[in-house]
């Protein structure tokens, strides 16, 4: 019988780095070494522990990388805990990719760039920052409005600054939600932030975060004149299945997992806000 | 009897007692009424349906009801009043946001038992000296009303109101009936028998939860059966075991508040006689503790919340399981 | 036509069951029809249609995934997939027949669900025209005509005979299997009750219910209909609809552990059902007005956008038969539709 995407495959954790208090990062090899398969940058995969459960992460590695895949996660329900206490050496199922993903060959090409995230949002946004940077050649300026709750709560915040901030080809800023000790940088809500430092109108956005901070930054985007065609996001809803059969994350006639979970506000917009 | 209901909740609204109305909606055809709330004397006169098909019990929908803005209208049969009670002696009810009209109860038709005789394509039944007269597309058919009858009115326990704020009828009274000879007959027979006779029965069920979703002692907020944080959450048997947890905890868990108001098994898509295994509790809590009626009033403590010391020994469910 | 007279069924059953797993539907001690695997004596069921949706055969309430075996931080995955026998329904009717078709859009569709496909793919069904459709049946109103059901091979009875028509490859090749069974036989007596069962469809209740007001172009408007409230006002939040429904397809996956080793298995799941889309952090369907028009909008509005206005309903009329509180797709449609 042919294979079935419902099976999964095993993947091997070969690192484990703590981002933050409640996210990790995981580094996930196939067992002969290399990755378990390919992928586009947007793109998720099926996690599971047998036993325990499965859920759809984000890759958060660019396709650029060759070795490994990577998956930062944050703590938050029974799946989450237990990848969590897991030790490097552990094998994990995966499947997958599923879902589109960023148009980074078409739509995306030669634009200027604008990657608004929050908190854990910037998952699935690294792994397209990484992508742009790899060929940086085929796009214009790249700027990265990234917050978190504090410091501590930046998730990748080792990378952002040896290599995001240190690329003089990227502008990289920082907020956080508030005042802390050790902190020079700006502070405050990444929507207000957003309208502040006032980005041209001529670029493309990339948001992503939680549902509060892509509603407001959204709204302030079109006060500053974006129009919802330029501004992409990435959806998360409950999924069992990935490949838009088991029915449940939906947006009207729209499967997250498999029509999304990248969409343009405007393909949202002719949605029903059921999400 | 429906008109005079539909007058008095038109009174009830117009002199403002009650905001609102439950009871029981015209369907597509005469025996498919669904539970609803009328808000106004003209949803009334256009909508509101009582006779003998109007099954549902209405109380489970008053502990939302009960805590919306106003006073609600209950149209309550006996066997409803007594689910009532019991919600209102769980303060699942807020009883003062309810007022209570009993209203007679059955014996209530089942259009099951009916088409269960091969009578299809049903447009009309007319009751005539309890001999159904049956329009159908195919022409009239008959069949005594008696063979009708809902499961759950086939061994009505009471036709006395328990709780009501005012009566349209007679008040009936408490009856002998006959509704744990089933239960005998299974107490009657041998471990293996009874094995068998249950999971016959109980591999059918399909998971639909609408024995539970139906119970008005099923009022949890979050079932355990649907709480990941359980850890006993399922969806589907995974094995021959599973099959008959679901249904065993669920009379564990409503035993002693079981008023035995019949819904779980009129609601079985399956069929399953589910009726009985509740029975066999309140059968086994008589016999135990003494004469107990789940939702007679709002005040008795349960047999199973409360404890006596001429309550049985617990060696005795074990005695008993012995053959 | 080809044919067989009607007390020689039996021992058609007798020589199909000989040759491969035969279901039939008969009917049960409480007078309700299901399909169960033919045994010599089990006599064809007289009822319209069975409780339970033919579904089963091809998506049944639960079935194995994978296995694992998990052993310190290693995992194994075990492929439990098994070529299914070949086997052969008798009694479809019509509405379940189209059920397939529909079925077939959402698992045979990349990427192909291999569980699905395998039974599908040893099936041959054999459909079973309806002479005395009930009232509850709607079929017409989605464009079946129920005196010619669909299947690989279908049959008409005349009351004395059954009559068998290939449809498929498929059918044709189990027809000749059969053929030393069958007979020429005179049709006239069929056309005429064929010709009464197709009045009598023109007089169920349910005659013009009308799909018109419905189908992906209308998403917004119906998304936003103010009568979703009143409809899913007495919902009780069970998926008895959704399990007796020939169409739904949604499914749950999930692990069990067996003591030694774990079980991943699917099974219906229902989008009545509370948790159905709940996470760690938020949940998309709320409330059961949400959880209720997401059945009847993926029946009338989802589904036909996303299958050339195909809808995901065939009228069999078992949620009308089945819900406890009488709520169904007839009403909602009926509350819903354009008003001229």
């Amino acid at each position: 019988m042919n294979n079935d995407t419902l099976i999964p495959l095993i993947g091997v954790v070969t690192d484990i780095r703590q981002d933050t208090p409640d996210v990790k990062t995981f580094r996930v090899n196939a067992i002969e070494g290399g990755k378990v398969f390919e992928h586009m940058p947007g793109q998720c995969a099926m996690l599971s522990i047998p036993g325990v459960g499965e859920g759809m992460f984000s890759i958060t590695s660019s396709p650029t990388n060759k070795e490994f895949m990577e998956f930062s996660i944050k703590k938050c329900g029974c799946l989450t805990t237990w990848l969590h206490a897991m030790d490097v050496g552990q094998q994990i199922t995966i499947r997958g990719p599923y879902g589109n993903y960023f148009p980074v060959e078409t739509d995306l090409k030669g634009k200027d760039l604008l990657f608004i995230a929050g908190g854990i949002g910037l998952a699935p946004l690294r792994s397209v920052i990484n992508y742009v940077r790899d060929n940086r050649a085929n796009y214009g300026d790249v700027q990265i409005i990234y917050g978190s709750r504090s410091k501590d709560d930046l998730v990748d915040y080792q990378e952002i600054i040896d290599e995001w901030q240190a690329d003089p080809n990227i502008k990289v800023n920082l907020t956080i939600d508030r005042e802390q000790e050790g902190w020079d940088g700006h502070v405050g809500f990444v929507p207000n932030y957003v309208k502040e430092l006032n980005p041209s109108t001529n670029k493309t956005v990339l948001v992503c975060g939680p549902p509060i901070m892509i509603k407001f930054t959204l709204a302030g985007l079109k006060e500053l004149g974006f129009t919802e065609t330029q501004v992409y996001t990435t959806m998360e809803l409950r999924m069992k299945c990935g490949v838009g059969k088991c029915g449940r994350c939906n947006i009207g006639n729209k499967y997250v997992c498999k029509d999304g979970p990248v969409f343009r506000f405007d393909q949202l917009g002719e949605l029903p806000d059921e999400y | 009897m429906q008109e005079a209901m539909i007058k008095r909740a038109k009174e009830l609204l117009a002199d403002g007692t009650v905001n609102r109305v439950i009871g029981w909606k015209k369907g597509e055809f005469f025996y498919d009424a669904t539970p609803a709330v009328f808000r106004t004397a003209e949803e009334l006169d256009r909508q509101f349906i009582f006779d003998d098909f109007t099954q549902a019990n209405v109380s489970k929908y008053l502990v939302k009801e009960s805590r919306k803005d106003g006073k609600i209208l209950a149209f309550l049969k006996p066997c409803d009043t007594y689910s009532f009670n019991q919600l209102v002696k769980e303060h699942r009810i807020i009883r003062e946001n309810v007022y209570v009209v009993g209203v007679p109860g059955g014996p209530k038709l089942d259009i099951e038992k009916i088409k269960a005789k091969g009578i299809t394509g049903v447009l009309s039944v007319k009751n005539e000296n309890y001999t159904l007269k049956i329009e159908t597309l195919y022409g009239t058919e008959e069949m005594p009303f008696y063979e009708a009858i809902s499961g759950k009115c086939e061994s009505c326990k009471s036709k006395k109101h328990v709780a009501y704020d005012e009566l349209i009828g007679e008040d009936g009274e408490v009856l002998e009936s006959n509704r744990f000879d089933m239960v005998e007959k299974l107490e009657n027979m041998t471990a293996e028998e009874r094995f068998n006779f249950w999971q016959n029965e109980l591999s059918k069920c399909i998971r639909c939860n609408a024995c539970r979703n139906v119970c008005p002692a099923c009022t949890c907020e979050n079932c355990v059966f649907d709480n990941p944080k359980s850890g006993v959450d399922n969806k589907a048997p995974a094995d021959s075991f599973e099959e008959k947890m679901f249904h065993i905890i669920r009379a564990f868990h409503v035993a002693g508040r079981c008023t035995d108001c019949g819904e779980c098994s009129r609601v079985c898509p399956q069929n399953i006689p589910l009726h009985l295994l509740n029975r066999k509790f309140i059968k086994d809590i008589n016999s135990l503790y003494g004469e107990y009626q789940a939702g007679a009033d709002t005040t008795t403590k349960a047999p199973l919340n409360d404890y006596n010391t001429d309550d049985c020994e617990p060696s005795i469910v074990h005695e008993r399981g012995v053959e | 036509m080809l044919k067989i007279s009607a007390d020689k069924l039996n021992s058609l059953f007798d020589a199909i069951s000989a040759k491969q797993t035969l279901y039939i539907t008969v009917d049960n001690e409480k007078g309700s029809a299901e399909y169960k695997k033919y045994e010599s004596g089990m006599t064809l069921s007289k009822s319209l249609n069975t409780v339970r949706s033919a579904k089963d055969f091809f998506f049944p309430q639960t079935e194995n995934l994978a296995d694992f075996k998990v052993e310190g931080k290693n995992i194994e995955v075990i492929d439990v997939r098994e070529e299914s026998e070949d086997f052969v329904v008798f009694g479809v009717r019509a509405c379940d027949a189209r059920s397939f078709t529909i079925l077939d859009k959402v698992f045979l569709s990349e990427p192909v669900d291999s569980y699905y496909k395998n039974r599908r793919e040893h099936s041959t069904i054999i459909t079973m025209a309806c002479t005395k459709p009930a009232e509850t049946c709607f079929c017409t109103a989605f464009g079946m005509d129920p005196t010619v059901p669909e299947g690989d091979v279908a049959v008409f009875s005349d009351g004395e005979n059954y009559f068998f028509l290939e449809r498929t490859e498929k059918g044709k090749k189990f027809i000749a299997s059969i053929s030393d069974m069958l007979e020429d036989g005179d049709t006239a007596k069929l056309n005429e009750v064929q010709e009464k069962a197709r009045n009598i469809m023109k007089k169920l209740p349910l005659a013009n219910l009308s799909t018109k007001s419905f189908g992906g172009e209308r998403l917004m408007k119906h998304f936003n209909s103010e009568k979703w409230a009143e409809l899913s006002e007495s919902c009780l939040g069970c998926g008895t609809c959704t399990f007796v429904c020939p169409t739904c397809q949604c499914y749950d996956i999930r692990d069990f552990n067996t003591g030694h080793g774990i079980k991943r298995f699917r099974c219906w799941d229902s989008c009545m059902y509370s948790d159905f889309t709940k996470m760690a952090h938020g949940n998309s369907r709320n409330s059961q007005l949400e959880r209720f028009r997401q059945r009847f909008m993926h029946k009338l509005v989802y589904f036909p956008a996303n299958n050339n206005g195909e809808f995901g309903c065939v009228g069999c009329g078992r949620c009308l038969s089945k819900c406890p509180v009488s709520m169904n797709i007839v009403k909602v449609m009926k509350a819903l539709e354009d008003k001229e």
